[in-house]
């Protein structure tokens, strides 16, 4: 009971989390590509709430201005921070157009609630629309794996005989295969000249086809232990075709299986898409990915300077350990 | 009795290790003819620690080609003629004076008398004949050979007594003198026997016994620690002397210490494990400013340094290649209005904001404001215009659609992709703001980095790529160094590589006034001359020019006579006169 109830708050807690994603054009205050090239690396934009004339509720902040060691803020005007603003437009699922953003500011200051990367751009909007990539590569590769595991793993297993020695052999070599190296592999195999979105299908369709075998041999062993049910055989004795069996006695018993590797594979296919990008080969720019807003940290000097960069991988931190929650509450 | 035997290996090992420190400098003979040098003098003793991005590959000055093997041999070697990195004007090296024939095509060199080598063996002018035989002797192809071939033809060598030597030239050469500065002078009686064995090319590698690596420059190999170190000591034999006629170098030991990346030398430098840093980048250099070692480092922003960052776009001769869609793309690339447009959009001012943190210079041409003998100041430096860059575009036949992308006259969208190197930061910064620049006057532009072996090839071999970001430059002031990229069989002439005869008129052009400058000895004519070409680069944008970054250099404090200068070795050149002001010596061992 104690079980369902947690299951019940991490499926609440990720459904809100991922619908801040999918509404990244909503609740982001700035485009992810927009420039600015006067705030490079500037810290978080400070909210205030007590101004030249008191206290109100509505906070505000001020205007960034380059300072001789970095930043400072220009305390002769105050921006207060409007709700339900007019901004850039964004599409969302590239349907849905609007440009209402659910908070902003004034120009020409810009509120940066997590600072601003090298070149200007609104951290906190960045790590909206990357995680907008970066989930979807991981949920969409989740379910090319789970797919094919399923379909190898029911066949494996329904059938049994040579048809399953053969797949099981291939998946032993899949299980083999270092899967960083393999993914790097393929990567330098892609042609040069493929746009922003043909490389995210191609390296969803990459990641997704390594990770099967694992997936794939649970289901069988499933499957397998399903074909030999009283009420199988029963049903058989009936006159069942396997195509019912499948259906319904087979088929849904593998599912909590599908269910509890899905909770276990979307945080490792998410760091798999994130390391591609994070060494140049996955999402190019100017298009954001968790990874490669992490790339910029390579470099010691911004390591050590720029702490609010570092959100991508908090970002990462939080995802894990909530999809590794449910995978635990799952299998218990 | 354990407690003396103790003691008495104690005693030992620090007698051993006394024994073991630098070699004194020589006392000076009578005869020798020794080289005085101006500046401050100093006090000997000491060692320096530099890092170094990873080890040498070897220790051949005629077969070396990568820079962190040429910043070990430079010190280990001297050359006829030097050029002084601080006044970039030659001075004599181990000749101590030369005449030039009236026609430009004879030069007598005489050397100094009495010099030695490292290991007590004289110098004379069977060493200069021997070095030059093996640097231009085509079975062991010397990088350095292609500064000596002029016109396919080689110049000779002649002894004319064991302290004079005349070199021949086909054609008189205008900076012939600066020439002999790369050209250090090996020892025969070391060398001689792998040169007739046929090993030459072989011969010296990183792991040589220190005995056999016997040189004329101030230190020797003491100790190569294969993965960590290599030692220098001092050479004893040095030809060079300071005001108070004390034979240099001041310092005992140079160490060379195998660091890593760039960061990894920037970390060491702040602990204190290394001395000197020879080039920072612009956020590295601001990091150390703001990180308290002012008082303790002396950090040096030189100004805008000889190298050039451009865009370049494929105009290479593709038939005989598969490669149909940058072919259909060259349409644009060879279009005059079509670059310039681009080079109108070009926003250089952030270049050099957020690239090199303002430390660097904009460019609108190869030669930049740190060449102050041989840049052309006439020339224009316009400002960023989208607007102009849409009229340049609409004149050649360049539309728009609904949405802003730039459609080609026959209506296909305007795309292409961006290669550089994915291990240069600051040319993958460039990329991101020039895509962005070009997505304001409708170009969608793809980044895509690569890793710089696979770059390199397809820029120089495979010519697939469509537009690609590249550095050039920063050898020497001089124009000569820069013959390969102008001329148009030349070897980086890379926006179209390996053309028989010159594609264009103004191609043409630039090759008359290239090889005539190379062979005019009067300064102010072949500055006239070169003048010209940059004003037909500046008007033809082969190249895309992008900007420049200044030359960036940290030391201790208690360096002196530290000078470093706009041409390589920047921090290095003048290791015989560095020295250490305090008595204790700095760096880890």
């Amino acid at each position: 009971m104690r079980n369902k109830r947690r299951i019940r708050y991490l499926l609440v807690a990720l459904a809100v989390s991922h619908l801040v994603v999918v509404f990244a054009g909503f609740i982001a205050p700035c485009d992810a590509k927009q420039q600015d090239r006067s705030l490079p690396y500037a810290p978080p934009t400070r909210m205030h709430f007590v101004g030249a004339s008191g206290f109100h509720f509505r906070p505000f902040v001020f205007a960034s201005l380059a300072d001789a060691d970095g930043y400072r803020e220009d305390r002769t005007r105050e921006y207060p921070v409007h709700f339900f603003v007019k901004g850039s437009s964004y599409a969302v699922f590239g349907m849905i157009k609007s440009d209402v953003h659910l908070f902003g500011v004034d120009a020409p200051a810009r509120f940066m609630l997590l600072g601003a990367d090298a070149f200007g751009r609104d951290e906190f909007s960045r790590l909206l629309w990357g995680g907008q990539i970066s989930l979807a590569a991981g949920l969409l590769a989740t379910l090319i794996t789970l797919t094919t595991a399923a379909v190898i793993g029911t066949v494996s297993g329904f059938h049994g005989g040579w048809v399953d020695e053969a797949l099981m052999g291939v998946s032993e070599l899949f299980l083999s295969l270092p899967w960083l190296y393999f993914l790097l592999g393929v990567r330098a195999f892609l042609p040069l000249h493929v746009s922003p979105t043909g490389t995210f299908f191609l390296l969803i369709g990459v990641i997704g086809l390594i990770g099967w075998a694992r997936p794939a041999r649970l289901v069988r062993g499933v499957v397998l232990s399903a074909r030999n049910r009283n009420y199988v055989s029963a049903a058989r004795g009936f006159g069942a075709s396997d195509l019912y069996l499948l259906r319904t006695h087979i088929l849904p018993a593998t599912f909590s299986v599908l269910l509890t590797q899905a909770a276990m594979l979307v945080p490792l296919y998410v760091a798999a898409e994130a390391t591609l990008s994070f060494f140049g080969l996955g999402v190019s720019e100017p298009v954001p990915s968790w990874g490669n807003m992490l790339a910029a940290l390579q470099h010691y000097s911004v390591l050590v300077s720029y702490d609010w960069l570092l959100a991508p991988a908090a970002a990462l931190v939080v995802t894990s350990v909530m999809y590794g929650m449910l995978a635990d509450a799952l299998d218990s | 009795m354990k407690a003396l035997v103790r003691l008495a290996l104690v005693v030992c090992l620090c007698v051993a290790n006394l024994v073991a420190s630098a070699p004194a400098p020589a006392p000076l003979n009578q005869g020798e003819e020794l080289a005085r040098v101006e500046g401050s003098t100093g006090r000997y003793g000491g060692h320096l620690v530099v890092g170094q991005r990873s080890e040498p590959k070897t220790l051949n000055p005629a077969t070396a080609t990568d820079a962190i093997s040429h910043e070990v041999i430079g010190r280990l070697h001297s050359d006829l003629i030097e050029i002084n990195r601080a006044t970039q004007k030659t001075e004599p090296g181990l000749a101590k004076s030369w005449k030039t024939s009236p026609d430009g095509r004879t030069f007598t060199l005489k050397l100094r008398k009495g010099i030695r080598f490292s290991d007590g063996q004289p110098f004379d002018a069977d060493d200069v004949i021997f070095s030059f035989t093996v640097y231009l002797d085509e079975a062991i192809n010397s990088p350095q050979r292609d500064l000596l071939i002029i016109d396919d033809k080689a110049p000779t060598i002649k002894k004319l007594d064991p302290y004079t030597v005349q070199f021949s030239l086909p054609h008189p050469y205008a900076a012939a003198e600066r020439l002999f500065d790369g050209f250090p002078i090996l020892p025969r009686h070391i060398l001689e026997k792998s040169y007739r064995d046929g090993k030459f090319v072989q011969a010296w590698p990183v792991n040589t016994p220190p005995a056999e690596l016997v040189g004329l420059g101030p230190f020797r190999v003491k100790q190569y620690w294969p993965g960590q170190r290599i030692v220098l000591e001092r050479n004893p034999y040095y030809w060079k002397t300071d005001h108070d006629n004390r034979r240099l170098p001041y310092l005992d030991e140079l160490v060379f210490l195998f660091v890593g990346s760039e960061d990894a030398q920037v970390m060491r430098f702040e602990a204190g494990e290394t001395d000197l840093i020879n080039r920072l980048s612009s956020e590295n250099y601001a990091l150390l400013s703001k990180e308290q070692l002012q008082h303790r480092s002396q950090l040096s922003d030189l100004g805008p340094s000889l190298e050039y960052n451009f865009l370049v776009f494929n105009q290479n001769d593709l038939s005989g290649k598969k490669l149909e869609q940058i072919s259909r793309k060259q349409a644009w690339f060879q279009d005059l209005k079509f670059r310039q447009a681009v080079s109108a959009a070009v926003d250089r001012d952030s270049i050099v904001k957020l690239v090199y943190g303002t430390r660097g210079t904009p460019l609108w041409g190869n030669v930049g404001p740190g060449n102050k003998a041989w840049v052309n100041a006439s020339l224009p430096h316009p400002q960023r215009s989208v607007e102009t860059a849409r009229q340049l575009l609409k004149s050649a036949s360049f539309t728009w659609d609904a949405s802003g992308q730039l459609l080609d006259r026959t209506g296909q969208v305007v795309e292409f992709s961006l290669v550089t190197s994915s291990s240069n930061a600051q040319r993958m910064k460039m990329a991101t703001l020039l895509q962005d620049d070009l997505s304001q006057i409708g170009m969608k532009v793809n980044v895509v980095p690569l890793d710089f072996r696979a770059l390199i090839d397809r820029v120089f071999q495979s010519f697939d790529y469509e537009a690609a970001i590249m550095g050039l430059g920063g050898g020497d002031a001089d124009p000569n160094p820069e013959m390969n990229v102008w001329l148009s069989n030349g070897s980086s002439h890379l926006w179209h590589l390996n053309e028989a005869q010159p594609a264009t008129t103004w191609e043409r052009e630039i090759d008359q006034l290239m090889n005539e400058q190379m062979v005019t000895l009067d300064y102010h004519k072949r500055k006239k001359l070169y003048d010209r070409v940059q004003q037909i680069v500046s008007e033809q944008v082969p190249f895309i020019f992008l900007a420049t970054p200044n030359i960036l250099t940290g030391a201790k404090s208690e360096i002196g006579n530290f000078q470093p200068a706009l041409l390589d070795h920047y921090t290095l050149w003048n290791a015989d006169q560095l020295f250490l002001r305090n008595a204790e010596s700095a760096g880890a061992r």
